[in-house]
């Protein structure tokens, strides 16, 4: 026998953004399909533990919800005149053209990420209507007021209305670029969650980075031909894979080099290994995200800091500076050839970044630890203040004040 | 549905001939495909006037309703049967009369 609250939160997992994205498309409207969906989880939980679970728990939700948003429809229209009503019962009409790809949620996603929208609705848009999670989750989650969020999804809501942002996947043409705009809010959800900022906050939110993840996984399923997506997925799984050992026990930031390796997630590092082989194998150019998995890959393939490849590591860094010339990745570059050829070497490449980066903290952390090795303690130390007063992260700026204070 | 989109701009009658032969090519294509309801390019803001009857007692003001650096240079109306293919048309747009354009649908 099930336990019917086991099954009603693997069912909420599982089924909420098809019960979601079944209902928008019957009924073209976010705000009923998010409400009616909500009310048939909230009867589930009342049900299934007298009733049982029932056999199909997707199908028996989507049923219930469905009826659930006629009865609003029929009360509304009550109110409005008969528009509403006489819409539903043209239920049966012809399916839409289809897009590139047929899947409800695979719309879902595509219209929470519509680049109309802004870079943080659309994050908190698609952790809502896909993600299932609450307004009080995502505000706790983004560190701003519920009233806030709540606002800020129901003015996305209202857009997404009001311009008729399609609830469609895009056509073939559009596809690669919408893609990458649905993957850049995956990635951002998951970097939140990873290095969280904020003061009072935990340095890693298990939370968002799992619901990444998850949300990637699902469209690696709806999209598995797509190199990038399958790149995203497993550098997130070889990130993630190093979660518990990048936290010390007092709160500090244990870096890549002084990770205790064997707490890292063999499971999670091994599917992510073979994702990066199965891209290998595909024989077409890496993209951003390939690249960066692979440069993980290696990472996580050395048992010790001093197996690792740095010379595979700076190639695979050389590759994605072609791609993306960003001041951040050649900061990232460097970090890699300071292993390979050296501190001066490095901290050569790093202070002709100097005009673009002088805001990011990850550029004075990286030239106050080159300073260090190369002996120069007062150069070092300053850099450390000016890293310390840029970090958010409470774990990082833990690690940069202890190695501030141990300097000579 | 009909969207307007409008073109933003901080000089009147700024149009270089290649911006002018881009927009008409672009023009001619938006009605061989349909999308065209209506465009226009306007006077500089010096140009308007604002009128205010609301009590029945007119008064006129010399100048435009907001005075702001940017403003709305000209415009197209388009039908078009949803939001993406009207950003599709506002982004060729764009390109073609070299401005920033703002989307916005009729109700």
């Amino acid at each position: 026998m099930i336990d019917a609250g086991q099954a009603i939160s693997q069912a909420h997992h599982e089924e909420w953004a098809r019960v979601v994205a079944s209902l928008t498309r019957r009924f073209g409207d976010l705000d009923i399909a998010e409400d009616a969906a909500a009310e048939a989880f909230a009867i589930a939980v009342e049900r299934w533990p007298a009733d049982g679970v029932p056999p199909n728990p997707g199908a028996w939700l989507t049923t219930t919800a469905n009826r659930k948003a006629i009865d609003r429809i029929r009360r509304e229209s009550k109110r409005d005149g008969k528009q509403k009503e006489a819409q539903m019962a043209y239920d049966d009409d012809p399916p839409e053209p289809l897009g590139a790809i047929e899947d409800e949620r695979l719309r879902l996603i595509f219209t929470c990420c519509h680049p109309a929208l802004a870079m943080e609705t659309r994050m908190a848009l698609t952790l809502r209507m896909v993600g299932g999670l609450t307004v009080a989750e995502i505000a706790r989650a983004f560190l701003v007021q519920e009233t806030a969020m709540g606002q800020r999804i129901t003015r996305a809501k209202g857009k997404i209305k009001a311009a008729r942002i399609p609830y469609r996947v895009p056509s073939a043409e559009d596809l690669p670029t919408r893609v990458s705009g649905v993957l850049s809010v995956l990635f951002l959800v998951f970097n939140e969650g990873y290095l969280a900022t904020g003061p009072d906050t935990d340095p890693v939110r298990h939370e968002l980075t799992a619901e990444a993840i998850r949300l990637t996984r699902l469209i690696r399923a709806l999209l598995p031909g797509d190199g990038e997506v399958a790149g995203l997925l497993a550098l997130m799984l070889l990130t993630e894979a190093r979660r518990s050992a990048r936290i010390s026990a007092t709160g500090e930031l244990v870096t890549l080099v002084e990770q205790d390796r064997g707490s890292w997630d063999r499971e999670l590092i091994a599917e992510g290994h073979y994702l990066v082989r199965e891209r290998l194998a595909a024989g077409v150019p890496p993209g951003r995200y390939q690249l960066l998995a692979a440069i993980n890959a290696v990472h996580t393939y050395a048992r010790t800091v001093s197996e690792t490849d740095w010379s595979q590591v700076v190639a695979l860094y050389n590759q994605l500076a072609q791609l993306d010339p960003s001041p951040i990745v050649a900061l990232n570059r460097a970090i890699a050839v300071a292993e390979l050829d050296g501190p001066e070497v490095a901290l050569a490449i790093v202070d002709r970044l100097d005009g673009k980066l002088a805001g990011y903290h990850a550029y004075h952390a990286t030239r106050a630890d080159l300073l260090r090795r190369l002996g120069r303690s007062q150069d070092s130390r300053t850099a450390y203040d000016a890293a310390i007063a840029l970090a958010g992260n409470t774990a990082e700026t833990a690690y940069l004040t202890r190695r501030r204070d141990q300097l000579a | 549905m009909q969207y307007l989109v409008s073109v933003i701009d901080d000089r009147t009658n700024s149009a270089t001939s290649d911006e002018r032969a881009a927009v008409d090519a672009f023009n001619e294509q938006a009605q061989a495909d349909g999308y065209w309801v209506f465009a226009g390019g306007l006077a500089a803001p010096s140009a308007a006037t604002v009128v205010d009857n609301r009590d029945g007692n007119a008064v006129m003001t010399d100048g435009p309703f907001l005075e702001s650096k940017e403003y709305l240079a000209g415009f197209w109306v388009f039908e078009a049967p949803d939001f993406d293919v009207a950003l599709r048309l506002a982004t060729d747009g764009s390109k073609a009369c070299n401005r920033r354009v703002e989307v916005r649908p009729f109700l």
